[in-house]
C-alpha cells in the first residue's frame, strides 16, 4: 500500500515549505518539494538607485540580512567593474564570516537538534556519567558534572511548567530517537551554552555593521567605516581588540563542542550516514576576497559532477564566466508563465497559479540548473569543493570529525562518501564552522596588518554610466551559493533577480523533469510512522532550509500539520 | 535611584517592511522615534524579521514591548494588546506572523530564567500583504492608535515621552512616499 504524506510547513523558521512524499513499504518512493509562497520581492527594486539596493535586499529575509546586503553591493560593483579597497573587503569578510558562525551554531543546536535529541530523555540521564562522556570527547570547559546537573534541573523545571516552547514540535519517544539519556543531556547542555556563545558572533557583526540586527556600513564601492585613532565611531585599535576578544570566545566552543557533538550524535545514527544523499552534483562560489579586484580568495569555489572529486572545476574570480554563463532557472514545474530555462538577467516572474499538480506545476520556487544540471549548494558542497581543491582547513577538520565518528561508533571503516547523507550535511556544517573560525582569525589579522601599513582606504566612489550595464554578485552564504543579478540602465535598476541557496536545493522538477536536491535526498528515506514523519523532517532540515527569501508569504493562518492519506 | 535602574525598557518593532502592512510593527516604532524624544533607559529597536539577534537585548531588559502584525482571526485593522500571562495562550493559537521567532525567544528566555518581568505585544491585523513599502490607508490610520497604545504602555511603566518640537520623517516613511510617487507616475 502506498501512503501519501504532506508536511506543511516544514521549517522552524520563517518561510513556508511543503513536502509531499509517497511511502511504499516503509520507504519514500516519490517526493515533491513545494514553496508555498509567491516570490517577486525584487520588483520593489525596479527604478531605484542601485547604491541603495542593499538596504532593501537585507530585508528579504530575517535570517540572512547581512548576506543579502553584501551580495547586492557586489552585484552592482561587478556591473561597474568597480574595485573595492582591501580594507573594505576584509571588513566585509569579517562580518560575513562571523555571521556564518552564528548561523551554523544556531542551525544545529536551536533549529535541528530536536530532530535527533530527545530532550525529555535527558531528564533520565546520570549527570556524572554525562559529564564523563562529554569530557572524554573534548576539552570543552563547560562539560563538568556540576554543569550537567544544573542543566538537568533547569530542564526539569521547564518541562514541568508545561510550556515546551521550542521543544514542543519535537518527536520525543519516537522510535527513530536513538541517543542514550547521557548524550541527550550533553546535547541539551550545549544547546543552552550555545545561546550565550552565538551572541559573541552577533557582537562582531554589530561592532562593524554599526547597528544590529540590520547592518548599516555597506556601500557600493566599499564600506562606510572609517579607520582612525580619534572619534569613538571610527574603527580603531580598541574596537579591533574587542572583536578579537569575541573571536577568542567563539573558537573553543566551535572546535571542542560543535565539531565533536555532531559526529558524537551521528555515531548513534550511523544508518543516517547512508540515507539522504542528494543529486550528488555540488556547486559553491569562492569567497573572502583578498584583493581589490576579487581575483584571490580564501574560500575556494567550484563545481563537482556526480560526486567525483576529480571533476572539480574551480570558479576563481568575481564575475567568473564559468559561473556567470552556467546559471539558468526553469519554471516548467513552478507557478510562473513559460517553462524554458532563462538566464537570471532575463528572468521573468509572471505568476500562473494552478493547483498542486504532481506531474505539472506545484511550487512557487523555480528550478535552477548549472549547465543544465541540478546542483546541491551549502556546507556539504563547500566542504567537498574545499577538500577536492586541497584546502588545508577543510581537509583537517573533516578528518577530525571523521575520527570522532569512528571513535564513538567503534566503526573504523566509515568511508568519506558517507558525508553525502542527512547526518553528513550536519557534519559538513560543523566542519565549515571550524574553518570559518580560522578564516575569521586570519581576516582579522590581515586587517590589523594592512591598517598598520598606513592604508586607511575603505571606499571607492561609484560612477554610473549612461546606457545599460549588467552585473552578478555572489557570496558563499551559510546556506550555500547566493547570487544577485542586476541590470542597470542610466543609473537606475532595470531588472533584479536573487538566486538564493534554498532555490537551488528546494527547487521542484526542472525543464527536463529532473528532481531537485530535497526531492532526491528524500528517496528511500525510511518512515516508521506516517503520522509522525520525523525522518522526512530530518533530511529536509539537514539542508538548513530557509525559504523566506526563496518565496513570499500569502497564507498567514497555516498551522503546522501533517496530512496522511492512503492511496 | 531604584526607579532609573528598573527602567530598562526595550521596544521592538517587528515585521517585513517590504510587505506592506506586514511591516506595521517596524513602521510604528520608527514613527514613535520620529515624533518623540526617547529618554535614557528606553531602547527602540527595528527588529525586522530577525530572531536570534534579538535574544541578547531581550535578556537584558526589564520590560519588553513588541509591536507586530498579528493574525487573530479578527477583521483587518483590529488592534490587540496581549500581555504577560496571556502570552502563552497567544502562542498556542499561533497568531503572529513571526511567532516562531518570538515564541521561541520567549521560551528560551524562560528556560534560561531570564524572561523580562513585563511583556506586552501591541498588534494589528494586517489588511494587505502586497509587495510594496506603502502601508494601506487603514493601517496608516491604525498606526496612530498603536503609537498611543505604546505610549500608555510606557506610561504604566512610569515613562513619559516628550513630543519633539519638530517631528521628523523616518527612512521607511520617506521610501514609501518615493514609491507612491513612482507608482502614480
Amino acid at each position: 500500500m502506498t501512503t501519501r504524506i504532506t508536511v506543511d510547513p516544514i521549517t522552524r523558521i520563517e518561510g513556508h515549505l511543503r513536502i509531499d512524499v509517497e511511502v511504499d513499504n516503509g520507504k519514500v518512493s516519490k517526493a515533491w518539494s513545494s514553496g508555498q509562497m509567491w516570490r517577486g520581492i525584487e520588483q520593489i527594486l525596479i527604478g531605484r538607485d542601485p547604491r541603495e539596493a542593499w538596504s532593501y535586499t537585507q530585508r528579504f529575509c530575517g535570517v540572512c540580512t547581512t548576506v543579502h546586503a553584501i551580495t547586492s553591493v557586489r552585484a552592482v560593483e561587478n556591473a561597474l567593474g568597480l574595485e573595492v579597497p582591501v580594507n573594505a573587503q576584509l571588513i566585509r569578510n569579517i562580518i560575513q564570516t562571523a555571521h556564518a558562525i552564528q548561523d551554523h551554531i544556531v542551525h544545529f543546536y536551536h533549529l535541528s537538534a530536536v530532530d535527533w535529541v530527545d530532550v525529555v530523555s535527558a531528564l533520565d540521564a546520570d549527570p556524572v556519567a554525562a559529564a564523563k562522556l562529554a569530557e572524554s570527547l573534548s576539552d570543552w570547559s563547560l562539560n563538568g558534572p556540576h554543569e550537567m546537573k544544573a542543566v538537568q534541573q533547569r530542564l526539569k523545571a521547564f518541562v514541568g511548567s508545561g510550556q515546551l516552547g521550542p521543544f514542543a514540535s519535537g518527536y520525543w519517544g519516537h522510535p527513530a530517537m536513538k541517543l542514550p539519556p547521557e548524550v541527550n543531556l550533553m546535547a541539551v547542555a550545549h544547546y543552552l551554552q550555545a545561546l550565550d556563545i552565538q551572541n559573541h558572533a552577533n557582537k562582531i557583526v554589530a561592532i562593524l555593521g554599526g547597528k544590529s540586527p540590520h547592518i548599516q556600513n555597506v556601500a557600493v564601492g566599499g564600506v562606510s567605516n572609517s579607520i582612525g585613532h580619534d572619534a569613538p565611531s571610527v574603527l580603531n585599535i580598541e574596537r579591533l581588540m574587542l572583536i578579537k576578544n569575541f573571536i577568542d570566545k567563539l573558537e573553543p566552543f566551535v572546535k571542542s563542542a560543535y565539531l565533536t557533538d555532531v559526529p558524537a550524535v551521528g555515531a548513534f545514527y550511523l544508518d543516517w550516514a547512508g540515507i539522504g544523499g542528494g543529486v550528488n552534483n555540488y556547486l559553491t562560489v569562492p569567497d573572502c576576497p583578498q584583493d581589490a579586484a576579487g581575483t584571490v580568495f580564501d574560500l575556494p569555489g567550484g563545481y563537482i559532477d556526480n560526486g567525483d572529486m576529480s571533476t572539480l572545476r574551480p570558479i576563481t574570480t568575481f564575475g567568473d564566466a564559468y559561473f556567470r554563463d552556467g546559471v539558468a532557472e526553469s519554471s516548467k514545474h513552478s507557478w510562473y508563465r513559460g517553462g524554458d530555462p532563462l538566464h537570471p538577467w532575463d528572468g521573468e516572474t509572471e505568476p500562473e497559479y494552478t493547483d498542486f499538480q504532481d506531474e505539472g506545476k506545484y511550487s512557487w520556487v523555480k528550478a535552477p540548473t548549472f549547465y543544465g544540471k541540478r546542483a546541491e549548494v551549502g556546507p556539504l558542497a563547500d566542504v567537498l569543493v574545499g577538500v577536492a581543491g586541497g584546502h588545508p582547513g577543510y581537509t583537517k577538520y573533516l578528518n577530525a570529525a571523521m575520527d570522532t565518528l569512528k571513535g564513538v561508533s567503534g566503526n573504523p571503516n566509515i568511508p568519506l562518501e558517507a558525508v553525502n547523507s542527512t547526518i553528513g550535511r550536519h557534519a559538513a556544517r560543523a566542519v565549515r564552522c571550524a574553518v570559518m573560525i580560522d578564516t575569521l582569525k586570519d581576516q582579522w589579522q590581515k586587517l590589523v596588518d594592512n591598517v598598520a601599513t598606513g592604508d586607511v582606504d575603505t571606499f571607492n566612489s561609484p560612477v554610473f554610466p549612461r546606457g545599460e550595464i549588467k552585473g552578478v554578485g555572489f557570496h558563499q552564504a551559510p546556506r550555500g551559493a547566493l547570487s544577485h543579478w542586476v541590470v542597470i540602465e542610466d543609473g537606475k535598476i532595470k531588472n533584479y533577480q536573487a538566486v538564493v541557496p534554498s532555490t537551488w536545493n528546494a527547487g521542484p522538477r526542472d525543464a527536463d523533469g529532473e528532481i531537485g536536491p530535497y526531492e532526491s535526498s528524500l528517496l528511500d528515506n525510511p518512515v516508521a510512522d506516517p503520522e509522525k514523519p520525523l525522518e522526512v523532517l530530518r533530511t529536509v532540515h539537514s539542508f538548513d532550509p530557509c525559504i523566506a527569501c526563496a518565496i513570499h508569504m500569502v497564507d498567514t493562518e497555516q498551522q503546522e500539520i501533517v496530512k496522511v492519506k492512503a492511496l | 535611584m531604584q526607579n532609573t535602574q528598573q527602567r530598562n525598557i526595550l521596544v521592538i518593532g517587528m515585521g517585513n517592511v517590504l510587505m506592506q502592512d506586514e511591516g506595521i510593527g517596524v513602521r510604528v516604532v520608527e514613527e514613535l522615534e520620529q515624533r518623540y524624544s526617547v529618554p535614557p533607559g528606553v531602547t527602540l529597536v527595528d527588529g525586522g524579521t530577525t530572531g536570534m539577534e534579538l535574544f541578547e537585548p531581550m535578556r537584558h531588559c526589564h520590560s519588553l514591548i513588541v509591536a507586530d502584525a498579528v493574525n487573530t482571526g479578527q477583521p483587518p485593522g483590529s488592534l490587540v494588546r496581549i500581555a504577560n500571562d496571556d502570552i502563552p495562550a497567544f502562542f498556542q493559537t499561533k497568531l503572529s506572523n513571526h511567532q516562531l521567532g518570538l515564541s521561541d525567544l520567549l521560551a528560551l528566555l524562560t528556560l534560561k530564567g531570564e524572561l523580562p518581568e513585563h511583556i506586552a505585544i501591541i498588534g494589528m491585523v494586517p489588511h494587505s500583504l502586497e509587495q510594496k513599502l506603502g502601508l494601506t490607508e487603514q493601517a496608516e490610520q491604525g498606526m496612530d492608535t498603536m503609537i498611543d497604545m505604546i505610549l500608555i504602555e510606557l506610561d504604566d511603566l512610569g515613562v513619559e515621552l516628550e513630543p519633539r518640537a519638530q517631528p521628523r520623517s523616518g527612512h521607511w516613511r520617506k521610501e514609501a512616499e518615493w514609491e507612491a510617487l513612482h507608482l502614480c507616475a
